[in-house]
């Protein structure tokens, strides 16, 4: 389970032991080539065996449920509250030009394209991605995947598969559930506390948001929950064998999601403009 | 001898893990129906082979033929067929951790057969019957103890009825009974169904019981071979050594490491 490993040398070092900057700059590209190569070749693997995986749907919900239903306080606790915060905002910047009554279009559209899919993935990728991530690197230091492996059962089809399809079915689901909350959260400052007139909050939600904005939203969380699970499962399937390697496997799984969400979600923005 | 009657077969493997190289030119043939005990001291690269033999590592030279087919060049799907043919018993059991010992022994089965479920669980009650385990069958494998533990991972290994059985090392941390259980349950599978065995173990007595061949590594060969009375019977100074158990002779009790008396000497800013 080393093969992973970069395929060039140790970083070469200046005369007085210090590491030079220029070839470190370099193997740390190299590195980072070479692991997007590593994580690409594992996805095939991974698709190829997805459809086998089918066969076992108890698995599969088994796996929605524990990222899922398990991640559903903390979601709906974060929607919320991050409702209520654009209620506040939301009030104040349009109250000084006078129309406080766009807020629930404001807001709706801000928690549907864009806070409602980045912050359920950064969420779920802390809460749900760190314990597959922990999970199949522990059953991989204690020799399971490998007992799997001898007893003509592919770990990839049985634990990473069902934990890959588990989490990009959820991350939509969560997103999902994180905006109607939040938008709950929004009304709640806006028309509970503030007095906008729930008439005019509603109607002018529902004439600004179409269609188009809600399948934004939708298809950036089940990119952003095919990136957090892959990353989860591939992380913990190369993780070192022990307890340390797993330590760090998880660390690692948490920092690449969030960047790599953060970095799809620009990519995805400027293609939906 | 046929060649068909050649289950397992080791020609001249090298295998290196980095620079520490484990076999240099290993030779092993185990007979169809036979017990085959691998003897060896600790670190010699027993479980090793066990990996060679079912194909989780490859070596760099050699050739290792299991079943007839050269083990390396297979592909994934052929591997694991022939891997559905063979039992595997892990050092330390290799439970899954989420199934109960019930789930555990019944996963090869619903992996790789449709049998209907009351056929299923009277094989499963059968296998954990055999090894004295049937009441813990809806223990988690968090609530066993290690020779437990290793018990219905060997319930596992043979629920199947594979062709071949390997057991790396079946006798470590069970106590004097369910020794002999297990020392009469791999001689009954071998002697009633025909299963093929290899059997790695350090306990000399046990396994010369029931052994047909043996072979002993030591330095990444085999150092000798041959029914157990031969190799009892063996003169040369190492295979005594390792057969009487003594760590002064031939056979390095010792890890490679530079001179014990230098390293003490020898200060760390040196
Ligand atoms: N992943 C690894 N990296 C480096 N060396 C390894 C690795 N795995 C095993 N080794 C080395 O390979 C040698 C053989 O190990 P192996 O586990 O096969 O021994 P063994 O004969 O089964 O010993 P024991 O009787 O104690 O189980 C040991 O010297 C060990 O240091
Ligand atoms: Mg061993």
């Amino acid at each position: 389970m080393h093969e992973h490993k970069a395929p060039h040398g140790p970083i070469p070092r200046r005369r007085d032991g210090r590491v030079s900057s220029l070839s470190q700059r370099r193997s740390i590209a190299l590195d980072a080539v070479a692991k997007v190569g590593a994580v690409a070749l594992f996805l095939v693997r991974l698709l190829g065996q997805c459809i086998p995986a089918l066969v076992r749907p108890q698995l599969i919900i088994r796996q929605i449920y524990n990222a899922g239903a398990r991640s559903l306080v903390i979601i709906m606790l974060c929607g919320l509250f991050v409702g209520m915060v654009l209620g506040l905002q939301g009030y104040q910047l349009l109250q000084r030009f006078g129309s406080e009554s766009a807020l629930g279009m404001a807001a709706a559209l801000g928690l549907i394209k864009e806070l409602g899919p980045v912050l359920t993935a950064l969420l779920f990728a802390g809460r749900a991605g760190t314990s597959l991530c922990s999970e199949i690197g522990l059953m991989g230091a204690t020799d399971q995947l490998a007992a799997m492996e001898m007893m003509a059962v592919d770990p990839v089809r049985h634990v990473v598969a069902p934990r890959f399809l588990g989490g990009l079915i959820a991350v939509p689901l969560l997103a999902a559930i994180f905006s109607c909350v939040g938008i709950y959260g929004a009304q709640l400052i806006g028309v509970t506390m503030m007095r906008i007139q729930a008439g005019t909050f509603w109607s002018q939600m529902q004439s600004a948001v179409g269609l188009r904005d809600v399948n934004e939203g939708l298809i950036k969380s089940v990119v952003f929950g095919a990136a957090c699970s892959l990353l989860a499962v591939y992380e913990g399937f190369h993780a070192e064998p022990t307890a340390e390697g797993v330590g760090l496997a998880t660390t690692r799984t948490v920092v690449t999601s969030a960047v790599l969400v953060l970095l799809l979600d620009y990519m995805l923005t400027a293609a939906f403009l | 001898m046929i060649d068909d009657d050649i289950v397992v077969e080791v020609r001249g493997v090298h295998y290196a893990i980095g620079t520490h190289a484990i076999f240099k030119g290993l030779n092993m043939r185990v007979r169809r129906g036979a017990i085959t005990a691998v003897m060896g001291p600790s670190g010699t690269g027993k479980t090793t082979l066990l990996r060679l033999i079912m194909g989780q590592s490859v070596a760099q030279r050699g050739h290792v033929t299991v079943f007839g087919k050269e083990v390396a060049g297979l592909e994934r799907r052929e591997l694991y067929k022939l891997r559905q043919r063979v039992g595997l018993l892990f050092q330390n059991g290799a439970l899954l951790t989420d199934l109960s010992v019930f789930e555990n022994v019944a996963f090869p089965l619903r992996e790789h057969t449709d049998l209907p479920e009351p056929v299923l669980r009277e094989l499963v009650l059968m296998k954990l019957q055999t090894v004295g385990l049937r009441g813990a069958a809806e223990l988690m494998p968090a609530e066993l103890s290690g020779g437990m533990a290793r018990r219905v991972a060997l319930a596992r290994a043979i629920v199947m009825d594979p062709e071949m059985l390997i057991y790396d090392e079946p006798f470590v941390g069970l106590d004097p009974i369910s020794k002999g259980v297990i020392v009469r349950l791999i001689q009954s599978l071998n002697r009633l169904l025909g299963t093929t065995s290899i059997v790695v173990s350090h306990d000399v007595r046990e396994i010369s019981a029931i052994a047909d061949d043996s072979y002993l590594l030591a330095e990444g060969k085999v150092m000798a071979e041959g029914s157990p009375a031969e190799l009892c019977k063996e003169q040369t100074e190492s295979v005594r050594q390792f057969m009487s158990g003594t760590p002064d002779g031939p056979v390095p009790f010792h890890y490679p490491a530079p001179d014990y008396f230098e390293q003490l000497l020898a200060r760390p800013d040196a």
